[in-house]
């Protein structure tokens, strides 16, 4: 069931659109915020409340890279994987990140701490390579400096 | 050089709030606009010859003449700014949206009264935390002072506006893409015509923007068009968010003249290459452009010299080749981003694709074979204009086309030794 808040924020949303369906991404990111991810459940009751089916929702999930339909880890880092950072040394991070932390690209690590992903360029190429740890950006990286980033996620 | 776009931006990138901004002069334009006729704001800026800064380079005050207009216009219309920058290498609209909300609100302002619009939504995406959050304020603070809302500054002129943070995907870029994603649906595109201006968001006539083109327009307002013409280098006008990255000292971004060399850019700007690096090549426009060599530095990056040259100014942030890059890795990690982002409509684009993708894997771990160059052309032309249902797939191919043109070489150096040479 969605949460009286949840509810809220979703019809907030609705006040600027005109047509229900519109709302449908934003929906989804409101319950994420809380919940981590959109399951089964959580789907099906937005879907409900914006008068379209389950699956139509899903379709329209499942297109968009930041909705996530398997549970994550506590803290989401995406590493760019895009070209500048290419350029730059994204092999070496993501070697680093994934020996670090145990895991490969897509993967969550077993305490549930972690969960690692690749995203498309940042848009920070001036900077590159960068990643994102949930809704921080990190610049200009190396292992010290990831290893750092790391350490304060708990 | 006079700042224009980045007049206002403060050292530190916080921008300025509301007051500061009116204090600066910021939203004269639009009390200026409200004393003129809507119709008389698009002349000045189709006498600006402002064009797109999205990619397409779009005239911009011709793209709102096909709005209709009148009592019996349909209602309401729409506008959108185009805030999704997510073409790699592309990293100019974040530092508009981050540091100057204010010169974005108020060029929408403007634009929105042009075409009569009623409603304008802010089409972002989900990453740019700090620009959602710093949009937000910009947008309250607005609403508070009057320029947003009903009767704008006393005028008969209302206008709602909202920021709508994107599910993340390439495709929301592309104007009828991002249509679409506002409505809630697949970013897939439409099929034009109609035409956007004529049916668009919700079936209304709609203006869809790029953040840079939008933020030109007080300053068109404010200073007319013949000064904005005279702040370029070249037939282009006004000026111009540059970038470069790659292996050079000082990757940046910055704005000037429209028309500075890309000779000026990469070695006055950039610093030119890290110690120890040569120059082999550059994508002039972000991703979906094609490259140019050494041959090319003294070209004008503006919409025409570009072209000539054989390439697109795109979005005018360069992506630089050193010589100690593999340009045919480099080109792989360019065709699987396309191939992840290709939306799957038309067979071209997802087929196609991912196809050069793997043959591009295949060359680079050293299991190329003799005929994948001509494969990779054919490629090429089965994704040209016109054989799909929107540009990505034709962007998409421009780095590989001319990537076998100029770095030929290399691709059979990899086929031969069946290993990458740079490993
Ligand atoms: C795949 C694709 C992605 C695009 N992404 C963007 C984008 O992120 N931002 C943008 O302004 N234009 C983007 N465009 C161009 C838009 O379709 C459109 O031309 C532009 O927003 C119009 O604004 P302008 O005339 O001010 O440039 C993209 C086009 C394609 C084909
Ligand atoms: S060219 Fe690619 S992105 Fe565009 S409609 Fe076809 S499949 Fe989709
Ligand atoms: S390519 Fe990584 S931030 Fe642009």
């Amino acid at each position: 069931m969605l949460s009286a808040e949840e509810r809220h924020e979703i019809e907030e949303e609705l006040k600027r659109y005109p047509s229900k369906r519109a709302v449908s991404i934003d929906a989804m990111k409101i319950v994420q915020r809380r919940r981590g991810w959109v399951s089964d459940e959580a789907l099906r009751d937005i879907a409900e409340l914006l008068e379209i089916s389950a699956d139509d929702l899903d379709s329209v999930a499942t297109f968009y890279n930041l909705i996530f339909r398997k549970p994550v880890g506590r803290h989401v880092i995406m590493v760019c994987d895009s070209v500048s950072c290419w350029i730059m040394g994204y092999d070496r991070v993501r070697e680093h990140l994934t020996k670090r932390l145990g895991i490969n690209m897509g993967e969550t690590t077993p305490d549930g701490r972690f969960t690692l992903l690749p995203i498309v360029c940042l848009g920070t190429c001036d900077h590159a390579p960068a990643m994102m740890v949930d809704q921080q950006l990190h610049r200009d990286l190396d292992a010290e400096k990831i290893d750092k980033i790391l350490e304060q996620c708990s | 050089m006079e700042k224009v776009l980045t007049r206002y931006i403060q050292p530190d990138g916080v921008p300025l709030d509301a007051r500061a901004y009116e204090r600066a002069g910021g939203y004269e334009s639009v009390r200026k606009a409200l004393r003129m006729a809507p119709k008389d704001v698009t002349e000045t800026v189709k006498q600006s010859n402002l064009r797109g800064r999205g990619g397409a380079g779009f005239p911009t005050g011709m793209k709102w003449s096909f709005v209709p207009t009148g009592p019996n216009a349909p209602r309401p219309k729409y506008l959108c700014a185009n805030a999704d920058e997510m073409e790699p290498g592309t990293f100019k609209d974040r530092l508009l949206l981050e540091s100057a909300p204010h010169q974005l609100i108020e060029g929408m302002i403007l634009a929105a009264y042009a075409i009569a619009a009623d409603v304008a939504y802010i089409f972002i995406r989900g990453e740019y935390i700090l620009a959602i959050e710093r949009l937000q304020k910009a947008l309250a603070e607005a609403y508070e002072a009057g320029y947003l809302g009903k009767n704008i500054q006393g005028s008969a002129f209302s206008l709602e506006m909202y920021v709508h943070a994107s599910g993340g995907r390439y495709m929301c870029g592309e104007e009828t893409g991002l249509l679409n994603a506002l409505e809630g649906k697949r970013a897939n595109p439409r099929t034009k015509p109609p035409f956007p201006q004529v049916s668009g968001l919700f079936g209304k006539p709609t203006i869809v923007q790029n953040v840079e083109t939008l933020s030109n327009l007080p300053h068109i307002i404010n200073n007319g068009p013949e000064w904005f013409k005279k702040l370029s280098k070249s037939e282009d006008s006004g000026t111009k968010l540059y970038g470069v990255s790659g292996k050079v000292k000082q990757p940046g971004l910055w704005e000037l003249p429209m028309g500075t060399t890309i000779r000026e850019l990469l070695e006055e700007h950039a610093g030119g290459m890290r110690e120890g690096l040569a120059f082999r090549g550059v994508l002039p426009g972000g991703a979906s452009t094609d490259f140019l060599t050494a041959e090319h530095l003294d070209v004008k990056m503006d919409f025409g010299g570009v072209q000539k040259a054989g390439s697109r100014l795109g979005t005018g942030t360069m992506i630089v080749l050193d010589d100690r890059t593999c340009p045919v890795g480099m080109v792989r990690n360019l065709e699987h981003f396309f191939a992840q982002e290709s939306c799957g409509w038309c067979t071209p684009c997802w087929s196609g694709l991912s196809w050069s993708e793997q043959l591009l894997t295949s060359i680079e771990e050293g299991r190329g074979k003799p005929d994948d160059l001509e494969k990779l052309e054919f490629i090429c032309k089965f994704c040209a204009p016109g054989n799909t249902f929107c540009a990505l797939a034709p962007g998409a191919v421009e780095p590989l086309q001319s990537a076998l043109k100029y770095f030929r070489e290399d691709f059979g150096r990899h086929i031969q030794a069946q290993h990458c040479p740079w490993r």
